[in-house]
């Protein structure tokens, strides 16, 4: 390994193609993600954003070609992925604590029987570090989103994995919420990967250093390449007005009605 | 006071074995009831019990014309609801649509097999008792089969209650945890098949499931968390079991029945105060 620990390949996918009962989803996909990079993955509903996501995780398994997620494959190197579902899939009455949804992040470390002490220590670090320490005991379900979110974060953050996976962090919160998930998300950057899927990029333009683009090809540029005049070509006006119609391919962004 | 005096009279010893049988099952009920509840697979646990009618009907049909004697109905229940409960899993993981479809089919496949066998059956025999329930049919052999099952399911419940609570919370992530969810789906639906086994004889297949889902779901009104749920619901089991039987005996009714009635009602009061309570608020 190189000294130089910011040069790491955190995920490397090589010619991937994925089909969904015979429907190709992703086709030829090649994809480098440095390790403390931070990256959005953009694309329409339907284009595979969801099943890239799976993928890195081993949830799928890909017809064609190779993702080395880590230095291992998915199936092998899932554990020391965070991983953060949508809080909105959860059944509103189920009864658990947040403490113990926390404590889910440990799963692996027991086989029967309680958690450890030193389980329960990383659940209540993850919780601190997220502002709900003194939600601890309280119910999952009685909480507002905002704090939904975050309590899936501190579960993932208990797992201490190296890469954060968030997959549609800002659907279904409201607007400061938003802002505090990305000043959380920033300063998780400074020691893992964070990467996460969305529908709209324009408030969170400023934390990204990447933008992947999923629509079948998968393309990825870097927020740096997003600036100057480069910015109003490709999106016709202020990043922040993302347009939702403009269409990712591998020769760049064709997008219509853009002079 | 009627109905303790009865409950030492060692004349009528199947009063004292159905209590008992209540009284541990309750355990076994609070707790599988509670993951039944909270993971929505009431349906499931309906088709469970209702598939151990075939393992009846067979156990009577083997020990009464093939002569097997060690092969008996409750036998027969334990290995209908195990393989019941298997089946059932395999398509409810597997099936991507139409899960509901094959669980009904699967439900009256088993009973019909059930009703085959004891049509078949020499001498005649009540399909009644085991539908509904019979404790005049509770023997001492029936309290140790208890005993045994409620270790055997309270036990590996507890052991493994982190695994199951994050099989039935969140069954990606726990996957992704490095667990096997489907295999522990697959043990939680087992170990429902055998909880449902142990309250056959005292409120039978059909009415089985409310004696499952009822108290969980009286607690779930009360409780923080899954764990104080199985408590509160395996105090309420108890409590609907033992003043069902009371009543039932004071007042010359069948038991299964007047205990489902007392669960049902406390439940409807339960959630009506509940509804009430939060309009208020």
């Amino acid at each position: 390994m190189p000294a130089t620990s910011q040069q790491e390949t955190a995920i490397h996918i090589r010619n991937l193609d994925f089909a969904y009962n015979g429907t190709p989803i992703l086709e030829g996909v090649t994809l480098e993600i440095m390790a403390r990079d931070s990256l959005c993955i953009v694309g329409p509903n339907g284009g595979g954003k969801t099943t890239l996501l799976k993928l890195i995780l081993g949830l799928l398994k890909p017809n064609r070609g190779e993702i080395v997620v880590l230095g291992q494959t998915p199936e092998k190197s899932r554990l020391r992925i965070g991983y953060v579902p949508q809080y909105a899939r959860y059944d509103p009455q189920f009864p658990v604590t947040v403490l113990d949804v926390v404590l889910m992040g440990r799963l692996d470390r027991i086989f029967c029987g309680a958690y450890a002490k030193a389980d329960h220590e990383a659940a209540q670090a993850a919780l601190a570090e997220m502002d709900l320490a003194d939600l601890a005991g309280r119910l999952f379900a009685e909480i507002s989103g905002g704090q939904r979110q975050r309590v899936l974060i501190a579960r993932a953050l208990a797992a201490e994995g190296e890469l954060l996976i968030l997959d549609e962090p800002t659907a279904n919160i409201d607007a400061a919420s938003e802002e505090h998930l990305f000043e959380i998300l920033a300063k998780l950057n400074e020691r893992l990967t964070v990467m996460l899927v969305t529908h709209d990029i324009g408030f969170a333009s400023k934390f990204f250093k990447s933008i992947v683009c999923v629509n079948r090809q998968v393309v990825l540029h870097p927020t740096s390449e997003l600036t100057g005049e480069l910015i109003p070509n490709m999106y016709g006006g202020d990043i922040r007005m993302i347009r939702h119609d403009h269409r990712c391919s591998p020769e760049g962004h064709c997008s219509h009605g853009i002079s | 006071m009627e109905f303790l005096n009865a409950l030492a009279d060692p004349a009528i010893p199947f009063l004292r074995y159905a209590f008992g049988v209540g009284i541990l099952a309750s355990l076994s009920f609070g707790i599988i009831g509670t993951y039944v509840v909270a993971r929505r697979i009431t349906y499931i646990a309906g088709a469970i019990a209702h598939c151990v009618l075939g393992g009846i009907g067979a156990g009577l049909y083997c020990q009464h014309k093939l002569g097997i004697t060690w092969f008996g109905p409750l036998t027969g229940a334990i290995v209908a609801a195990l393989l019941a409960a298997i089946i059932i899993g395999l398509v409810s993981l597997h099936a991507n649509q139409r899960e509901d479809t094959a669980i009904g089919a699967l439900w009256a496949i088993g009973m019909a097999i059930g009703l085959l066998f004891i049509a078949k059956t020499p001498g005649y025999i009540e399909p009644m008792s085991y539908l509904f329930g019979n404790i005049l049919l509770i023997s001492k052999f029936d309290l140790w089969m208890v005993l045994v099952l409620d270790v055997l399911v309270v036990g590996t419940a507890t052991l493994f209650y982190h695994k199951f609570l994050a099989v039935c919370f969140d069954e990606e992530y726990a996957r992704l945890r490095g667990v096997r969810t489907d295999l522990y789906y697959l043990l939680l639906l087992c170990l429902t098949a055998l909880t449902v086994v142990l309250l056959v004889r005292v409120v039978g297949i059909v009415m089985v499931i409310a004696l499952l889902t009822l108290p969980a779901a009286v607690a779930s009104n009360f409780a923080k968390g899954l764990w104080q749920m199985m408590v509160l619901a395996t105090l309420f089991c108890t409590a609907f079991i033992g003043s069902g039987l009371a009543i039932s005996y004071n007042n010359d009714l069948p038991s299964g029945p007047t205990i489902i009635v007392i669960a049902g009602l406390v439940y409807l009061g339960a959630t009506g105060l509940r509804q009430f309570s939060s309009k208020k608020n």
